[in-house]
């Protein structure tokens, strides 16, 4: 039924606690999609995956791979780097696409254009 | 209590936690209720699947997961700035 | 040299994720991937990008460091947001800020730390008037908010940009 690569204790428990914590996060960043009331509060919410979330999974995926090799394995750095670059970039994106439609369809309380 | 039981459960359950997550994200999608949210919570599903894909790499111990994990991120970056060009001006490419 | 190698520190980020990436330092890895890198800088110089003036200083790790820990504590309390709910006089609204910092790449990392760390997100910005829209998911004091952003994190870029 479940399977986990052989490790020592200290490394299990670590990689179970950062695993656990990562995923955690992400759940209720993927929570605050539901939760939250209007787009532009939902669009916090999944940073939190991207943030914390990701880092605590990737940093489990780490240590139970340089465990498991017996040399450092980083390689999960760049999944890092790469959510670190785009998720700005995404959420930059949507949040003006977002605005630009609200202002054309004159929704209320939206800030206006500078001009 | 050995290693590999609490490693075995920590990991079913995260991979649990992230269905949870991906299911969500999955409403949102379906729920909407305007475009925006849609691809907003498309975003999220494939942050999530990204983030699962490594939780069965840990599992099996193979790195294979690694680079599906990575290309699901990089198509996950490129699908949702295309959507979002799309929601802003209506043309992908202009 | 210099046109040879037009950008040495970009071509050496090229070379370190290729070896990331084959998760290998052998001979043949490390020149394939130099010459990956040496064919995308010169391509990338063809695009003509504006150089980047970074002025080395301690404001960059201290800097980084007070990211990190933002990012940390706006985990927790976005994440007590979620799941509790707001406070009675919280809000979540937008925020004008005016910006003193000019510098095109000095506006891009603070755009990726604003919009990076839960709780604040990057909408417009308006570069004749130097305005910047943000929207805040805890908004109890305007003023709080932007004497935060100032002297947390644009005092410091400027330091490192301009």
């Amino acid at each position: 039924m479940t399977q986990a690569p052989d490790l020592p204790l200290w490394a299990a428990i670590l990689t179970a606690f950062f695993l656990l914590a990562g995923s955690l996060i992400t759940a209720i960043g993927s929570f605050g999609l539901v939760r939250l009331k209007n787009f532009y509060e939902r669009v916090h919410a999944p940073t939190l995956g991207t943030t914390l979330g990701a880092g605590g999974v990737l940093i489990a995926s780490m240590i139970c791979f340089s465990v498991l090799k017996g040399r450092p394995v980083v390689h999960e750095v760049l999944i890092a780097l790469f959510l670190t670059i785009t998720t700005p970039v995404t959420l930059m994106l949507l949040g003006r696409a977002a605005l630009y439609r609200d202002r054309t369809e004159q929704q209320p309380d939206i800030p206006r254009d500078f001009d | 209590m050995n290693a590999q039981l609490i490693l075995a459960l920590a990991i079913t359950a995260s991979q649990l936690i992230l269905g949870f997550a991906m299911a969500c994200a999955t409403w949102r999608v379906i729920v909407g209720p305007r475009a925006q949210d849609r691809v907003l919570g498309l975003d999220t599903l494939y942050v999530n699947s990204m983030l699962l894909l490594i939780t069965f790499g840990i599992q099996t111990g193979r790195t294979l997961y690694f680079e599906a994990a990575l290309v699901i991120g990089m198509l996950g970056f490129t699908g949702t700035v295309a959507l979002a060009k799309f929601l802003m001006r209506g043309e992908v490419i202009e | 040299m210099r046109r040879l190698l037009p950008y040495p520190g970009f071509a050496g980020a090229l070379l370190l994720m290729w070896l990331l990436l084959s998760q290998s330092v052998s001979l043949g890895h490390i020149l394939l991937g130099s010459l990956i890198a040496l064919l995308a800088t010169n391509a990338m110089s063809a695009l003509q990008p504006e150089s980047v003036r970074i002025r080395p200083s301690l404001a960059i790790p201290r800097l980084a460091l007070i990211v990190l820990v933002d990012i940390f504590r706006s985990n927790l309390a976005v994440g007590r947001i979620i799941l509790f709910g707001k406070p009675a006089h919280h809000r979540s609204g937008y925020l004008q800020l005016p910006l003193q910092l000019q510098d095109r790449y000095g506006l891009a990392i603070l755009a990726m730390i604003l919009t990076a760390t839960p709780g604040t997100l990057w909408l417009q910005y308006d570069r004749s008037r130097s305005v910047l829209l943000l929207h805040v998911l805890d908004l109890v004091d305007d003023q709080q908010w932007i004497d935060l952003i100032r002297n947390r994190y644009e005092r410091l870029l400027m330091e490192i940009f301009e």
